[in-house]
Formats: structure tokens, sequence, C-alpha cells
């Protein structure tokens, strides 16, 4: 049984104090990655005007990095364009966190592709 | 205030038994294959000691054999009857063993053993008749824990002995997290292991328990020592400790009433399950899920709030990595990721309340946080 990890101040701060987190009502688009067998779910929740995410939400069962990396990348992307956003790597947001233990550099992929996923279904139905 | 619910992992050296051990490092230091006086004295420490242990358990005191801890006790155990009896090639073990059991039967495995490892009912018990209609001419031994370390489970390792004894069966049990808190009755057990460091003495001792007439090889040679079965310089200190250790109160009636009482306010918090049997199940173990959240993010937050505990969920990898144990008694997904393990020591009796409260903030936040909320599933 684990019992600890070292996470910077950063990541726990968000991880304490997580920007964006709920439900969101009538989003314009949403998308949900992981599933509850391999662990992390992260859903994330769009709304967009003119082309630019006007407001995120997430909610995300998950570990420290997962949660943080979560809050992070909300944080990052709320008001940027859709092609600014989809741009975002997992690599933008463990960056911003300042770093993660080399172990959780996996929960950032979450993140970056929750968000990439949310855009391709908004695209979908525009 | 740090209360430390994590007494399964390791245990503070109690400092009664510090003073003792600082004594043997700083004062009576002699190797105790010395000759002259100051190894002759600490020779007579280790005898002591020795003494002490044989007659805590009802043992011999040539059946004790001290080692490094847990670990080394079972690598011993295993391999050693393995080496000295090397035409029995097969061994029946349990699938929530220690690693140190596992991993040693899964690199037997490699040298050619054949290995059982039998699985257990949803309480986390074994089937002793399972064992009894695996047992061949080729089984070397059957090594089943006393108590498990994650969910406290204990087994019926009396029953399996006398089912062993009379299929002429080695039998050995790790006896590291039960050692001192549960009566075991080792009349049919040929071999146990034990760990100081769970029982309040140091790190780095422990002992193998092999009964007189068990045919077995030592795994580490050189000098001799340990009637031949373990060489190395004895260490003294921790000998005297683990020794030392055995007068601790374990005061498990109060920790049993506190486990209790916690288990009683957690249970109130919706999504909750306990994992393994209560009935068969070490006083001062916790093994509590809580739907729909991640355990090391709740043992985060609890260490904030100055309470120590652990987790049976590992997100370690790409994947996250359950806790085994909890897997073989079938908790549910959403269920085993949101584990903690609560071992209870001495400094919980009268925090019982501040313990359920902080739990409670915390899923309650962690369920906030999440997108799969059981008053939904609930509802369906």
């Amino acid at each position: 049984m684990r019992s600890n990890i070292d996470y910077n101040k950063k990541v726990l701060e968000h991880f304490e104090n997580p920007r964006n987190m709920g439900e969101m009502k009538n989003p314009d688009a949403e998308a949900t990655v992981g599933n509850p067998r391999c662990g992390d779910v992260l859903k994330i929740m769009l709304k967009i005007r003119d082309d630019k995410i006007k407001d995120i939400k997430f909610q995300t069962m998950g570990c420290v990095a997962a949660i943080a990396t979560s809050s992070m990348a909300t944080k990052i992307v709320k008001g940027k364009t859709i092609n600014e956003a989809k741009k975002i790597t997992n690599v933008d947001v463990a960056k911003a966190l300042g770093e993660l233990p080399p172990i959780k550099i996996h929960c950032s992929n979450l993140a970056a592709d929750a968000l990439r996923k949310a855009i391709e279904n908004w695209k979908k139905f525009d | 205030m740090k209360i430390y619910l994590d007494n399964a992992a390791t245990t503070k050296v109690y400092p009664e038994v510090a003073k003792k051990v600082q004594e043997l490092f700083v004062d009576k230091y002699g190797n105790a294959s010395s000759l002259h006086s100051i190894g002759t004295e600490v020779r007579k420490k280790i005898d002591e000691a020795r003494g002490k242990i044989a007659r805590f358990i009802g043992a011999e005191i040539s059946e004790i054999i001290f080692t490094s801890g847990g670990t080394e006790s079972n690598n011993l155990a295993l391999r050693g009857l393995a080496k000295a009896n090397p035409d029995k090639k097969h061994i029946i073990t349990s699938v929530i063993e220690h690693p140190s059991i596992l991993e040693t039967c899964k690199d037997l495995e490699k040298s050619g053993y054949k290995i059982d490892y039998i699985g257990v009912n949803s309480e986390g018990i074994i089937d002793v008749g399972e064992i009894e209609k695996l047992i061949s001419e080729n089984t070397l031994v059957v090594s089943i824990m006393h108590v498990n370390n994650e969910i406290g489970t204990i087994q019926p390792v009396e029953k399996i002995g006398k089912v062993c004894k009379k299929a002429e069966v080695y039998f050995h049990t790790d006896a590291v997290q039960g050692f001192k808190k549960i009566d075991l009755d080792i009349k049919d057990i040929n071999l146990f292991s034990v760990s100081g460091h769970k029982i309040h003495a140091p790190k780095g001792i422990g002992f193998l328990y092999i009964k007189k007439g068990t045919n077995i090889s030592a795994i580490i040679t050189g000098g001799g020592q340990e009637n031949k079965l373990r060489s190395g310089t004895e260490n003294v200190p921790g000998i005297v400790g683990l020794a030392t250790a055995l007068d601790v109160d374990n005061k498990n009636n109060e920790i049993k009433k506190s486990r209790d009482k916690i288990i009683e306010g957690l249970l109130k918090i919706h999504g909750t399950k306990i994992n393994g049997s209560m009935n068969n199940r070490i006083y001062h173990n916790i093994n509590v899920s809580f739907y729909g959240i991640e355990g090391e993010s709740l043992m985060l937050m609890l260490d904030k709030d100055g309470i120590c505990v652990s987790t049976g969920s590992a997100c370690a990898s790409a994947k996250l990595k359950e806790s085994y144990v909890l897997k073989a008694i079938g908790v549910e997904d959403l269920y085993i990721h949101g584990s903690l393990r609560l071992t209870l020591g001495d400094d919980v009796v009268g925090n019982e309340d501040y313990v359920i409260n902080k739990i409670k903030k915390n899923v309650e936040k962690l369920r906030e946080i999440s997108p799969f909320k059981f008053e939904k599933i609930a509802r369906k």
C-alpha cells in the first residue's frame, strides 16, 4: 500500500482549491474521458461564444495530480479561442503546474484529452 | 496534532524499548562472537532475549532464528525449505499474501515449482477444504498468512495446521500482522514469520520460528550464526528491542472500542462499505471504501488534517493499480479506488469523533469534485 508522493506547492494549491470545478447547466459541448476501471475519470463541460471558451467546468474522480491538472487545464483555456484551446497539450498543463512527479505525468494527458474531445464534440454539432 | 492510523505499515518504537536499544548501541556494543568480556556480555543479552521470546510463544530456544524482518523470514521459510527438500516441487499459498510471499513464489515458479494460489471468499477468508484437496505427495509447504495486512482478516491457521500435519506437509504462516495481537496456537505450525517494527520494536529485526525437526537450509551463508541458519553478525540492539517490546501493553480493548466507534460513524456517510469480514478481523483494522472518489486524494487531505492513513489505490502508472486484496474479495471498481486503510494505535483513543468528522468532510469535498454522484446511483 502506497501512502505518499511529493507534490509541489502549486499542484497542492490547485488540488485544494480547484478552479472551474462543478456542474454546468446546458453546456454547448462536453466530453468524458477515462473509465472507472482505470481509476481517473474526467468530465469537461464548455460554453462557447464567438469561437471562444466563455465558460468551462470540470468534474474529476482521481488522484491529486488528476484533480490539479484538471483545474490547471481549465484555467489555461478559459477565455481562449477554440483554435488556441485545442492546441493545449499535456506538456503545457504539466509545465504550468511547475512539475509533476514522474509517475504522475500520465495524469496530465487526461485533461488535455478531455478538452480536445469536448471541442471535437462541439464541432460535430456546429 | 498527528493521529497515526498506519500501524500495519509500521509502529513507533516505545521509549522504554528505545532506551534499551540505545544501551546496546553505545555501551554494550560488542560482537557476540568475540570471546572477550564485551563480546560475552552481548552474547548473554542475545540469549536472554531469545529465551524471553521462546517463553512468550511457548517454543524452545533453538526454534527462534533472528532475521532482518518479515520479508527475510518469509524468504528463509520458503526458499530454505525448497533448498533442503528438492524432491518436492509444489507450494500452496493464497492470492492475498504479502508481496514477500507472492514474489518469492513467483520466483520459485521460474525454477520449476508449481504454485497454487488459492482465492478467498467475499469476506476475505480462505477455504481450508480447498487446501486439503490441493495437497499432494509433491507438496512441499502450505503458506497462508495469519492476518491480512490490508483488510485485517484472520485466517483459520490452526485448522490449516491440522490438515497439513495429517498430510505430513510443512505449514508456514506469515504472522507479521497478528503477532502479539492475537493468540496463536503453534502446536501444528511448523514455521512462522515475525517482524519487530510492527510491534513497537525497531525496523530491521524479526525472526522465523522453525519447529524442531524441520528440514530446512540456510539461504544466507557465512559465519554460521543463528544455528547456521542465518549468518551475519547479530543485530543485538534489534534483538533486545524485539524482546523488550513484548512487554508493551497493546491496549487491545481500548483500541477495539475506538475502532468500532469509528466504523459506526463512517457507515453513516452514504456510499460507504467496510471491506472484509467484521467477525474474523484483527481489532485495530478498518478497511473502508467510499463510492466515487479516489483514495490518494482522500489520504492527502487527511494528512493535512493530521491524520495518517494509507490507501489501496495507487495511481502510479498509465493505469491505476488497485489493491489486489480488494480485487480478490470482489470490491467493485467505483468502491475499490476510494479505499482507505486505518490501522489504529493508542493515540486514536479519545479522538474518534475528530477522525470521523475529518473523513466525512473530505469525502464530501471529493464527491463534490467527482462526476460520480452516489445519490444518482442510489436512486436508480
